[in-house]
């Protein structure tokens, strides 16, 4: 029994609607996908361009609708949930539903964009790979796990849009599972993932139990309103979120699978890394923000102290990457803390914000990427080199892409990074402003390096590369506008719609805004950057070829703990995977063989020894022999009485004159 | 009215009808026996017919019935003895034996 109850909230200062039928049916963002996939799958092989223009047109429309909903939260602002019940565990409403407020059209928004161009550009990178049509499904589903993630109005529908994407990922991450090592790298996604989960899961049990709901919006008016509830286990449920938080957003030390993701197509690391995957965990952290803010500020401490960690540390091993995809993975992982430690600094809109600029410039980044590697065929920088006069469109998007990663303006990274830097100022936190600065100038550093390695200087690879395709520069070129042009929406003391955009929301949002321009953290940030490049450019471009470069910054023992990771893979391997291979697993296995094994085949030899019981006596001596017995009783009569037809018509004859004479008789006497 | 003398030359008839159908061994002979007999018959439906002075005269009728069947009869009968006889190079009954177990 399906139970749809639309509810209506207004709230706070701003002016809301209810969104009308645009928000009524939103539920298609999500419906939409799943539906396409399945069509996809059972059609998709049939179709002239193998299940691509199913996906192509679901997203398209799903894009339009993000737009739609966008116009009208710009124009008037919405805020709505819409919830179906569909049953109930104790006192729990299993809820699922759609939200359609500032946050959540944001991330519609923003999954639609760079989905519908990540899609386009697939279908020709992907030309004539294997498993086209099923790329496609999982592409499709992917984007439609976030978008269930994304829309989500109560817990368990996080949940569940959590699973799914790390379920999609894995797909997609293992796209040609041929290569032990890719599939390796899917499964260590999916298990990091899996492990950070447990974290999500039990934070979501514990907050349900305590406030004896699962809708987000209530657990959020409870935080604010009903102080005593939560009080006990905020801390505890706030960390546990986090850890959920850590898997996705890919935060240290839980970051190890995103790097080795990249073994997945390009267009899956861009649509992971901009939009679907790791802003998950950014996601749910602006999601719970107010729970964070009013009921658990140590926690916030917490976030703010690991995403720090991140952005440096992640930040620090792309210098040393040789792999153009892995460089951009670590700025992807070193820019996820940046937005983690700006809502642990309380600063909601600046991570948000620079969660909006990044999914373009990093997607951008990444399709030029994937278009470098479709000429080149390696994915090594050692190989590139010279590629700006032979793929100038690419080489243009790419700078636009890097320049607006550096933070320089007035590309879109400079006013979300500035935001950032301004919050960690004004909340005093010092230490933490100057590592944000470090990490600024490291960001600058490692991209002017890659630009360098890959378009700058002579060729050093051995395959002719060319410009690619237009179906995919095409998307290079919109992301590219995208990368100049978002960040202007928020620009302190000029026009900052986009903190309105995502501060519309049911349940108020506390936090601090630059009302303008905080011109130390502004400076700090702009010189970090201008270094980053200057420092790049005369290392590897004044200087000469990649190994002149890397050789002025290879300083051990820095340099061989980055290019090991920290060893932190090493450390996983051998305190965490090993001791479970080695110890748990054979253990386990011992037991299944020993003990499960044992009773089950008692169990068949009972049972197999009951059987021949009942065969032989029952079924043999029983059943069949009277079965038998009438068959050849049957039979021996019948031979007898065969006997009868000797096909004599006179004999026939006889017998029918003697049978009439005998009835006669009877007649004639018994009357 | 003579009755008996009527039906006692109609069960010779009959007795001798059915003697020649059991002891005959040519076809046509059994043939010709089975006229016999339902001419029997047909003398039994003119002497009751008539002793009991029907109005309707259903002895009549059925005799003409009767008559009509015979001739059919007969035409069937002895096209299939010339059939079997054709296959078979005798019309002996005793030979026609194909229906036995």
């Amino acid at each position: 029994m399906v139970n749809f109850k639309p509810t209506v909230f207004a709230e706070g200062e701003l002016v809301y609607t209810d969104g009308g039928i645009l928000a009524e049916y939103a539920w298609l963002l999500v419906v939409l996908p799943f539906v396409a996939a399945l069509v996809i799958t059972f059609t998709g092989k049939y179709l002239p361009l193998k299940g691509a223009e199913v996906a192509l047109t679901t997203i398209g429309i799903i894009f339009l609708y993000s737009a739609a909903l966008m116009y009208l939260h710009i124009t008037s602002g919405v805020v709505n949930e819409f919830f179906i019940n569909v049953g109930s565990i104790g006192v729990f409403d299993i809820e699922f539903g759609w939200v359609v407020d500032g946050l959540s059209i944001m991330m519609y928004f923003v999954v639609g964009t760079v989905a519908l161009l990540v899609f386009i550009y697939a279908t020709n990178y992907m030309e004539g790979e294997i498993r086209y049509t099923f790329f496609f499904t999982s592409l499709t589903l992917f984007a439609g796990s976030m978008l269930v993630l994304v829309s989500s109005p109560t817990l368990i529908q996080i949940l569940i849009g959590w699973e799914l994407v790390g379920v999609c990922s894995y797909l997609l991450i293992g796209h040609y599972w041929e290569k032990k090592d890719n599939s390796s790298a899917a499964m260590k996604a999916f298990i990091t993932n899996k492990i950070a989960d447990v974290g999500l899961m039990i934070g979501i049990i514990i907050l349900a139990l305590n406030t004896g709901t699962l809708r987000i919006s209530k657990i959020l008016y409870q935080s604010t309103h009903d102080y005593e509830k939560l009080s006990t286990v905020a801390f505890v449920a706030a960390i546990l979120l986090f850890v959920g938080a850590m898997g996705k957003s890919a935060q240290f030390p839980l970051h190890v699978w995103l790097p080795d993701a990249m073994a997945g197509p390009t267009p899956v690391s861009a649509l992971m890394h901009a939009a679907t995957m790791v802003t998950a965990g950014v996601y749910l952290l602006a999601r719970m923000f107010p729970f964070y803010k009013a009921m658990a500020p140590d926690a916030l401490d917490v976030v703010m102290l690991f995403g720090v960690i991140t952005l440096l540390a992640a930040g620090l091993i792309a210098v040393v990457q040789d792999d153009l995809k892995k460089v951009l993975a670590y700025s992807t992982v070193s820019q996820l803390g940046y937005m983690v430690a700006a809502i642990g600094s309380g600063a909601y809109t600046a991570a948000l914000f620079h969660l909006w600029t990044h999914a373009f410039f990093k997607a951008l980044l990444f399709l030029g990427a994937g278009s470098v590697i479709h000429s080149v065929h390696s994915n090594s920088m050692l190989e590139m080199g010279g590629l700006r006069k032979v793929m100038p469109k690419t080489f243009a998007t790419f700078i636009i892409g890097t320049i607006a990663l550096a933070g320089l303006p007035p590309f879109a990274g400079f006013f979300s990074k500035d935001e950032i830097l301004a919050s960690f100022n004004h909340e005093g936190e010092t230490t933490f402003f100057f590592i944000a600065v470090l990490g600024a100038f490291i960001t600058a550093f490692y991209m002017t390096r890659a630009v360098s390695l890959t378009f700058l200087g002579e060729y050093r690879g051995h395959g002719h590369p060319h410009e690619s395709h237009n179906l995919m520069t095409t998307p290079l070129l919109t992301l590219s506008v995208f990368a100049i042009a978002s960040g202007w929406v928020n620009i302190p003391g000029v026009y900052t719609g986009f903190t309105d955009w995502v501060t519309t929301r049911k349940n108020k949002i506390v936090e601090y805004h630059p009302e303008s321009f905080d011109l130390f953290a502004l400076s700090s940030g702009l010189l970090a950057g201008l270094l980053g490049i200057a420092l790049g450019y005369y290392l590897y471009q004044l200087q000469g070829s990649a190994e002149t470069g890397d050789n002025k910054i290879k300083i051990q023992p820095i340099w061989s703990v980055l290019e090991n990771k920290y060893y932190l893979d090493h450390f996983y391997f051998k305190f965490v995977i090993d001791p479970v291979k080695i110890n748990i697993s054979k253990a386990v296995d011992k037991f299944n063989t020993n003990v499960i094994d044992r009773f089950v085949n008692g169990f068949g030899q009972v049972a197999s020894l009951m059987g021949s019981v009942v065969y032989n006596n029952f079924d043999q001596n029983g059943i069949d022999k009277l079965l038998n017995m009438s068959s050849t009783g049957t039979d021996n009569f019948g031979g007898k009485v065969k006997l009868l037809q000797t096909g004599k018509t006179q004999q026939y004859l006889m017998l029918f004159l003697g049978g009439v004479v005998t009835i006669s008789l009877l007649i004639l006497f018994i009357t | 009215m003579i009755v008996q003398p009527v039906l006692v030359v109609a069960a010779a008839l009959f007795s001798l009808g059915i003697y020649g159908i059991l002891v005959r061994r040519n076809a046509v002979m059994v043939l010709l026996s089975i006229e016999l007999i339902l001419n029997s018959v047909n003398i039994n439906f003119i002497l009751f017919d008539t002793m009991l002075a029907d109005t309707l005269m259903q002895g009549q009728i059925f005799t003409i019935f009767i008559i009509t069947i015979a001739a059919a009869e007969v035409g069937i009968g002895l096209a299939i003895v010339l059939m079997l006889f054709r296959n078979r190079q005798t019309a002996n009954i005793n030979e026609f034996d194909l229906m036995k177990w």
